[in-house]
């Protein structure tokens, strides 16, 4: 061991209690790497502190000694942001796991950073609310990183993603200076610093206080599904209900792969012989709702689906969900590793775009199965690959970018709710111009200008994307065609 | 409706500006001239920027040019059926798109649908370097890079000049209805907010002398439903309460004492300045004409866990110094590095908002 991490121990020591720090390469382990386990690393340290003080002072002493900060919630995202850095120290918010307020009245909640998502809507329950934004993830994932990646679920299509739901933050700069965000009073005076640190990746400030927005149970909730014939088909099915001026609570669409596995998995009644499925949940009054439906289906079977059957009572309505959240696991028993890709694109572009998939699909000789959230025009294509066969990784990473880089020239994005991380950074250099890139720098060093938290995530630098040798296309074009090639 | 891209033209203004150090005072139509701190600079007109670039009815989005006129948007939404869901001001009929997100307004369905801010997708602006930069974009769910479009919205032109901005439109309500029953402002207060925590298709609620009113949009069953259930009477001509309402134009605003915003949290009891005042947005927003020193109302309200924007000074008087709550000195540092960020020499509206900034 080098003298530098000896010394830092030591530093760690004096501000942690001994149950607060992890230096042996066994505890370190289970750090190694979030849920894009293809990138692993180790880091230098874990701190597990207890308290906001003991989380100031690792701050100062790391920005002291110049060593990185990867803030870490509980592991479960899927770009590599919580991937440590070899030179660092992670900070883990699981010991943060409190539920300090829930206000009825209000209809609020304040939270430490490591409350897991769900927790937050089983304590509101017994008032009748509950927190909406629900990634499948929702049993583990925690508040923290919700804020990080400004995270979704299937209900944001009606309520809004994590931006539109948290009304403050307290957080702390690398520097270990407290920063509240935003307010419960609206309008927080000054520039929205609250959204900006949503989807910020651990990138400008540690979360470590979050008051959230609660929502009134809706008093009735439904779900249809509709079988379909042709995947294109059901992406424009998908058109039609927000044309007609439908906003679901939920629509969510899987595949055959995705629909066989899920049936493996968790025998939710869907149709294994249907070559995409589409989820589609109303709520609010009973009325409402069964008005809804109606339309839905009228919409639906014009627009030619095969199938239409609407969840019998709750029991059915809660197997058709279990299916679709059970549907990464269960797609990760059809093959040794799978890797998630997370586009967004104009819903107009599904059909187009999932078309496009199966033949990328076949070109890289790996299976894609599809499970997303439709109604906001999020893809997940799964890509099946083993990474004990050589170069099937690197060939998973090549449809991976082939992928993006298709939702991008559609007019979309590479990334609509698991952040940049490591995985995208190269994409990143397709998706923005030097200068738009240089602009998110220069919003990074005004919060932290020694570049300590979570360093070389999100945002590339000019240099990678010379190195990675593609550079920012638009609609297939590229926008600056004068400017100079790095 | 007529459309011109001076994106070209703009830029080389804030390239000279820069050049040279001479600060731009950015104006749309110049409607909103009385919020907010002076700026000594060149004009910059962006009004004549104008036309809407791509609206998708079924994509629930709408990309136009800063300079649109609000009034040209709103017509091409509701022509098919929907609407800008936070229900902005105009303050007369020249409003334009960019001036209405920087300074964030919204309007009476904030509480339930959400503020302006919310509905940004994406925008393209000139930076205080005069580069033209894009974020975000025309989809729903975007997390490629920090979100600075989102940034842009209440940040008074003081980033950047709006070029072009996308927001997430929505389809209009079937039907709306307005109730109107007599309460004091206490428990006016506190039924906005048992209200809101029950599942009830509010859009809109409002306390003003004495009577509270309340606005049900949504599908015609559901809205008849939940107005049985509420009770009071339906209030005639209730597009033109709200509109009052959102426009300042009711009795309540022709008072020539200082106009106050108070955004305190929902349930905060009336703080009883001396003057009238209007609960709004589920009594998270407060509209008080009041004469109380300016440091008395903003220790006031900060107390309550809010704080206090001198919205218009009083009739006749010159703007005041610092209309918006001050800053703590680690969010005025924070800000001064974010505004060097984005305009290094201080060209764009610099102290519009905070002096120094
Ligand atoms: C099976 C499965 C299903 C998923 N489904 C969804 C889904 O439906 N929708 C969705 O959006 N995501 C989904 N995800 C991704 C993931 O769960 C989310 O990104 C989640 O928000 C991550 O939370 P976490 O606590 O695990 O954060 P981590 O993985 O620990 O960290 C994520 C990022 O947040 C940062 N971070 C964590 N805590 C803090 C803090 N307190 N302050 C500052 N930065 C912090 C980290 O540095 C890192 O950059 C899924 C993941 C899995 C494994
Ligand atoms: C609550 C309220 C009440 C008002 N009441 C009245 C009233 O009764 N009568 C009346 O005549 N006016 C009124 N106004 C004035 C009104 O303020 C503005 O004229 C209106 O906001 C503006 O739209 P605008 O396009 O005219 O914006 P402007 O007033 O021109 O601009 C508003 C702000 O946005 C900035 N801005 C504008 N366009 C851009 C852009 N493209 N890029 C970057 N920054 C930009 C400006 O610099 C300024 O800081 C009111 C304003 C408010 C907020």
């Amino acid at each position: 061991m080098s003298a530098a991490p000896a010394t830092l121990f030591t530093d760690l020591r004096a501000v942690l209690p001994g149950d607060a720090l992890l230096i042996r390469e066994e505890e370190l382990r289970p750090y190694e790497c979030d849920g894009l386990t293809a990138y692993r690393a180790l880091p230098l340290a874990v701190a597990l502190p207890h308290t906001v003080e003991e989380v100031v002072n690792v701050l100062r002493l790391c920005r002291a000694r110049g060593v990185p900060v990867v803030a870490r919630g509980a592991g479960t995202g899927l770009s590599g942001g919580a991937l440590p850095h070899a030179e660092g120290v992670v900070l883990s918010l699981a010991r943060f796991n409190r539920i300090l307020e829930i206000d009825p009245l209000a209809r609020s909640a304040r939270v430490e950073p490591g409350v897991r998502n769900l927790a937050i809507s089983e304590a509101a329950r017994p008032y009748g609310l509950y927190y909406a934004p629900d990634p499948s993830s929702q049993i583990a994932c925690t508040i923290g990183g919700n804020v990080a990646e400004n995270s979704g679920g299937v209900h944001c299509l009606k309520y809004g993603l994590t931006v539109h739901n948290v009304l403050a933050l307290e957080a702390l700069t690398i520097e270990g200076e407290r920063l509240t965000l935003g307010g419960r009073a609206a309008d927080a005076p000054g520039y929205d610093l609250l959204a900006l640190l949503m989807g910020s990746e651990g990138l400008l400030a540690v979360v470590v206080e979050a008051t959230v927005r609660l929502l009134p149970l809706p008093q009735c909730a439904r779900v249809l599904l509709a079988a379909f014939d042709s995947v294109v088909t059901a992406g424009n099915a998908v058109g039609a209900i927000i044309a007609a001026g439908v906003i679901p609570a939920g629509l969510e669409m899987m595949d055959r792969l995705a629909v066989e596995a899920a049936e493996d998995f968790v025998h939710a009644g869907y149709p294994r012989d249907a070559a995409a499925i589409l989820l589609c949940e109303v709520d609010g009054d009973e009325q409402e709702v069964a008005a809804a439906l109606a339309r839905v289906q009228e919409i639906l079977k014009h627009a030619g689906a095969r199938e239409l059957c609407v969840a019998r009572d709750e029991a059915e309505r809660q197997l058709f969900w279990k299916g679709r959240k059970a549907a990464f696991p269960a797609v990760g028993r059809l093959s040794p590793d799978y890797y998630c890709i997370d586009g967004t694109i104009p819903r107009s572009k599904l059909a187009e775009v999932l078309t496009r998939i199966a033949e990328l699909s076949r070109e890289h000789g790996l299976r894609v199965a599809n499970v997303f959230h439709a109604g906001d025009g999020n893809l997940h294509p799964l890509i099946l690959y083993d990474a004990n066969t050589p170069g099937e990784l690197a060939r998973a990473e090549a449809l991976g970018a082939a992928i993006m880089e298709l939702c991008i020239a559609v007019g979309g994005t590479i990334t609509g709710e698991h952040g940049v991380g490591v995985e995208k950074i190269n994409q990143m250099c397709v998706q923005f111009t030097p200068a738009e890139l240089e602009q998110f720098h220069a919003v990074k060093r005004a919060f932290d200008p020694a570049g300590l938290l979570n360093p070389g995530k999100a945002v590339p630098t000019l240099a990678r994307c010379a190195e990675y040798g593609r550079i920012h296309v638009h609609r297939g074009e590229l926008r600056f065609p004068d400017l100079e090639r790095y | 409706m007529d459309t011109a891209d001076q994106s070209a033209a703009i830029v080389a203004r804030v390239r000279e500006a820069a050049a040279a150090h001479t600060p731009l005072m950015i104006s749309g139509s110049g409607s909103k001239n009385f919020l907010g701190r002076r700026v000594t600079g060149i004009p910059l007109a962006v009004g004549g920027h104008r036309g809407i670039l791509h609206y998708v009815p079924e994509e629930l989005v709408l990309s136009a040019r800063a300079g649109t006129p609000l009034a040209d948007i709103e017509t091409a939404l509701a022509t098919r059926g929907q609407m800008l869901a936070f229900e902005p001001p105009s303050f007369g009929t020249a409003a334009t798109l960019g001036g209405t997100i920087a300074a964030n307004l919204s309007g009476p369905r904030r509480a339930y649908a959400g503020a302006a801010r919310d509905f940004v997708l994406g925008c393209r602006i000139v930076n205080g370097k005069s580069e033209i930069l894009h974020f975000g974009g025309e989809v729903m769910k975007n997390v490629a890079g920090y979100d600075l479009s989102r940034l842009m919205a209440g940040a008074f032109g003081t980033l950047g000049v709006l070029l072009e901005i996308s927001l997430k439109v929505l389809p209009r309500p079937e039907a709306e209805t307005t109730l109107v029953c007599e309460r004091d402002e206490t428990s006016a207060i506190e039924l906005m907010n048992r209200w809101a925590g029950r599942p009830l298709p509010l859009s809109a609620t409002a306390w003003s002398e004495g009577r509270l009113y309340v606005r049900l949009s949504g599908p015609a069953p559901a809205i008849a439903a939940a107005a049985a259930g509420l009770g009071g009477e339906h209030l005639p001509r209730a597009e033109e309460f709200w509109r009052d309402l959102r426009e300042h134009t009711g009795a309540f605003f022709t008072d020539p004492r200082p106009l106050w915003r108070l955004a305190l949290p929902s349930t905060a009891a009336p703080l009883a300045l001396d003057g009238p005042g209007i609960v709004t947005w589920g009594g998270m927003q407060r509209w008080v004409k009041t004469g109380v020193p300016a440091d008395q109302v903003r220790a006031r309200t900060a107390a309550a866990g809010g704080h206090a924007t001198l919205f218009r000074p009083a009739r006749d008087a010159s703007p005041a110094e610092d209309p918006f709550t001050p800053l703590t000195p680690a969010l005025q540092h924070l800000h001064q590095r974010l505004k060097a960020a984005f305009d290094p020499a201080g060209i764009l509206n610099p102290g519009r908002l905070y002096a120094g900034i």
